[in-house]
């Protein structure tokens, strides 16, 4: 790629996102600190900066702006903070922190970017210093993009060294010795002489009057007590006892419960409805309408529901009434025809070698839509009552739902609170805000009293913003002595980011180019001579959303699997080929070997059983898998998985391992079963029994290795999802001769 | 009026026949840890115990509980469910935890059964589903939590 196209990627982020990079300053950690704040009573906590909070008896409470929904981030973040604060760790306790300015991710914008981990160049470098002002000053408290800890790395440490540092400038004063004499230890600063010590629950008010230092320095690695541990995680105990909560068990007086049934076709809305014997049920409050949905508002969510069904509904027609999935493909494989596209990666001339070639090998890649299927079904609170509202939503995305809610409920944002419970499960659905606004839009005409507004597994299936079906055509060539010179790549795909815009703020949806759509494809890491890969862009009435590893997901799966074939074709070694492509890539080359020493790669299997191996960068980290499968009666088998795992620097070990699992679990689940089918326009799966995912007697064993080193931490919530479909599908290959070019796995019948 | 024994308590609810238990714990009794995952006995994630046995509460009518007894993931009067408790924080089991509770009573109702389970028995008893991918460390903290059987409790 060159200079000009890169600069024009990024201005066109610039323009989706709204234009709003204009003319404001790079906030760097020390901007994002927040200031010291007095309580009001003697008790009460004193706050350093924004992140923590001290209360006299020694209680740290640490300010977490993103959600949990499983990856771990209540404890990997707070161990950030507590690491530098040099804090006892069982003092430390959580908060979710309200929507503000400080709280901003301003990493998860990194993952628009065209550029490697390994790409450190000035354009790389000025690339993402602008993006990252661009999620801070778009306010974007987010949690996706596996960027939680990529961006919390350096706001978090410095907050714990700037508060340690004050308490010790505290304690210094009071004991009138020179504060550098001062050691920290568990909570508590020690005098250099006398061996007397303040707990930091005694310092916190008089550290609160003082400045900040300007400059404090981090911590030596070589001396972490937390970072690098595997520290057992803050909010497990309530999740084994019912405790927790989740949206869904929001308990409020008073409260309403709304069951939703939304028009089947999607862009359908409702014409009609007669709901003469849902209002006669036993506790109906009323029946509704919303945009594209009637709702159904009862005493119990169980009442509202049976009432529901009982609504005699007329939709609206609209053109897509008789779509089918074929129609889908056939329109992807038309735009693959008449459209060239767009070069997302043009190194050296691809179609001049493809001219040339002695052979060229093609194939074609597809992968079908898919639902995120969260164990929560969605979900949201919602109270309007004198111009005020009030949400408590289980979501990704606080700062939107804060200001989508506003924007239903016609007042200020500041007239909006926000409460943000436990998710159970994102996986990039709960980046959307459509829960809020009926949430909202429901509330408005309930008089002031809270609602409950939750959907059927039904509705959650048949209502999500899917992960795009894809089409993917390579074509390869090769020299007389069977080298590959060329890789030519169109990948064909609606796009996420425009979906999501034409949902927010659809003056600024456009065709501009969408990273999404082509990561994975665009940036792969094998060494051509020649190298194009082109994106083309696709419409219909299928709404798309991130899906956990987005554009990674399918991308991995077409390109992972292609590298395979060309492998077998110069009948290689597929695992020794792609080394011997990884020429400038040390980074992916240690991955790739010790995913394939640890699954003892080349040594015998028992008859039946074979390997596959794939590799692949996302979301700032470096994955490879090694699949052990069978296949029996029809069924496939994944035995044993070996992931390797490059993040970078490692906060928590175990969340890490945890989220290969998941990662894994989920892609395997995908390339299993998962394929949303439509027909007459509307979703044909409803529920688990007709969209099947990964159980505990179809689970294999998962061993994980994760590599040491002192790189910028990466991401890990997503990274172990995308390789895990090729793996298994070039070990089937290899098993079985059939190349699974197509999601879910089929096989062919043994002949 | 349906009475039932809730957790060893005596509970009633003026409901409909038909109301799935899981209503009755969740909006009437104000018990939030047993979870709604599809309505359909697919999911597992309302997984209680009627009479000791593991049941999917979303479909059991309130006509099939009257009189009888259950027990959710409330209860703390049950030593297998303690001991899984504790192996489910060593073994750091839960991510998003929204399945957990559902798993738990299901493990503790094949621990019941099968004091020392084999990994065919777990997959036989624990089809739950986890969109997490928790199930190795699931079946890791059933075989701890077997393992760490008291003798006097085996016998």
């Amino acid at each position: 790629m060159n200079l000009k196209r890169r600069h024009l990627l990024i201005a066109g982020v610039a323009a989706a996102a709204g234009g709003l990079v204009v003319g404001c300053g790079a906030p760097t950690a020390r901007d994002r600190l927040g200031k010291a704040a007095l309580p009001q009573g003697p008790q009460d906590p004193v706050a350093l900066n924004g992140w923590v909070r001290i209360a006299p008896d020694g209680r740290i409470t640490v300010a977490v702006p993103r959600a949990e929904m499983g990856q771990g981030v209540l404890t990997s973040l707070p161990m950030l903070l507590a690491e530098e604060l040099d804090a006892r760790w069982d003092d430390v306790h959580v908060e979710h922190a309200p929507v503000a300015g400080i709280y901003a991710n301003q990493a998860l914008l990194l993952n628009v970017l065209p550029f490697g981990t390994d790409d450190d160049g000035l354009v790389a470098r000025l690339a993402r210093s602008s993006i990252q002002r661009v999620g801070y000053a778009l306010h974007l408290q987010v949690t996706g993009g596996s960027s939680s800890v990529r961006d919390a790395w350096e706001p978090l440490r410095l907050a714990g060294a700037t508060a340690r540092a004050m308490l010790v400038q505290a304690a210094a004063k009071r004991w009138a010795v020179e504060p550098g004499a001062c050691r920290v230890e568990a909570g508590q600063v020690l005098h250099p002489g006398n061996g007397s010590r303040l707990g930091f629950g005694e310092l916190a008010r008089e550290a609160a009057a003082l400045s900040p230092p300007s400059e404090v320095p981090f911590k030596d690695p070589a001396r972490y007590q937390l970072i690098g541990r595997a520290v057992p995680r803050k909010d497990i105990p309530s999740k084994v006892d019912g405790s927790a909560v989740f949206g869904i068990d929001v308990k409020l007086p008073d409260l309403l419960h709304a069951a939703v049934a939304q028009a089947p076709v999607f862009g359908a809305d409702i014409a009609s409805f007669d709901a003469a014997e849902a209002l006669a049920m036993r506790g109906v409050h009323k029946v509704l309408r919303i945009p594209g949905a009637v709702v159904v508002v009862a005493d119990r969510w169980w009442r509202a529901r049976q009432a529901l069904a009982t609504v005699k509904i007329q939709y609206t027609a609209t053109p897509h009434d008789r779509l089918s999935s074929k129609d889908i493909a056939t329109g992807l494989q038309q735009a693959l025809d008449e459209h060239s596209g767009m070069a997302f990666t043009q190194r050296g001339d691809a179609q001049g070698a493809l001219e040339k070639a002695a052979k060229v090998i093609e194939a074609r890649y597809w992968a079908p839509y898919l639902a995120h299927a969260a164990m929560e079904p969605i979900n949201c609170t919602a109270r309007v009552k004198a111009g005020q509202v009030e949400v408590w939503a289980p979501t990704q995305v606080p700062s939107l739902a804060k200001w989508r809610a506003s924007q239903v409920a016609g007042v200020d944002m500041d007239q909006v609170a926000l409460h943000l419970p436990l998710l159970g499960g994102g996986f990039g659905r709960r980046l959307e805000v459509d829960m809020v606004e009926q949430a909202v839009a429901v509330a408005q005409q309930l008089d002031g009293r809270p609602v409950k507004l939750l959907w059927s597994r039904e509705e959650d299936t048949q209502h999500d913003m899917y992960r795009p079906a894809a089409l993917s055509v390579f074509r390869a060539a090769l020299d007389a002595q069977g080298r590959v010179t060329a890789w030519h790549n169109r990948v064909a795909a609606q796009s996420v980011s425009r979906g999501a815009m034409e949902r927010l703020l659809p003056w600024a949806a456009s065709d501009a180019p969408d990273k999404n759509q082509i990561e994975g494809a665009f940036d792969i890491p094998y060494d051509f001579e020649h190298i194009e890969v082109r994106q083309v862009r696709t419409q219909a009435h299928v709404p798309v959303g991130s899906w956990r590893s987005v554009g990674h997901s399918y991308n991995a799966f077409f390109t992972e699997s292609f590298i395979d074939e060309l492998a077998h074709a110069a009948r290689q070694d597929p695992c020794a080929y792609r080394r011997g492509l990884l020429g400038a890539r040390p980074r992916h080359k240690a991955v790739l070997e010790v995913a394939a020493a640890k699954a003892g790669w080349g040594t015998p299997l028992p008859p039946g059983r074979a390997r596959g191996i794939a590799l692949h960068e996302s979301f700032g980290s470096i994955c490879a898998q090694v699949a052990e499968v069978s296949w029996h009666e029809g069924a496939v088998r994944v035995h044993r998985v070996v992931c390797a795992i490059d993040c970078g620097v490692v906060v928590n070990p175990d969340t890490v391992e945890a989220q290969m699992q998941s990662g894994i679990v989920f892609g395997l689940s995908a390339a299993l079963f998962g394929e949303i089918t439509v027909a007459e326009g509307r979703v044909e799966q409803s529920s688990f029994h007709d969209q099947e995912v990964l159980k505990m007697a179809q689970m294999p064993v998962i061993e994980t290795h994760i590599m040491r080193n002192t790189h910028a931490p990466g991401g890990v919530g997503e990274p172990a999802t995308p390789p895990i479909a090729p793996a298994v599908c070039n070990a089937l290959f290899a098993l079985t001769g059939q190349r699974v070019r197509s999601l879910p796995i089929r096989l062919q019948a043994a002949a | 009026m349906k009475r039932f024994q809730l957790n060893g308590r005596p509970v009633s609810a003026d409901v409909e026949d038909d109301m799935p238990l899981l209503w009755v714990l969740r909006d009437e009794l104000g018990l939030m840890g047993t979870k709604f995952g599809c309505g359909v006995a697919a999911c597992g994630a309302c997984t209680v115990h009627l009479d000791g046995q593991a049941v999917r509460s979303c479909v059991m009518p309130m006509v099939a509980v009257d009189g009888h007894a259950v027990h959710t993931i409330e209860r703390d009067d049950d030593p297998v469910l303690a001991r899984l408790r504790n192996a489910w924080i060593t073994h750091q089991v839960p991510q998003c935890g929204y399945c957990q509770s559902g798993m738990l009573m299901a493990a503790s109702a094949l621990l019941r059964q099968i004091p020392n389970p084999t990994d065919a028995d777990i997959d036989g008893a624990m089809t739950n589903i986890c969109r997490c991918g928790t199930y190795q460390r699931v079946r890791a903290a059933i075989h701890a939590a077997a393992g760490a059987r008291r003798p006097r409790e085996a016998a």
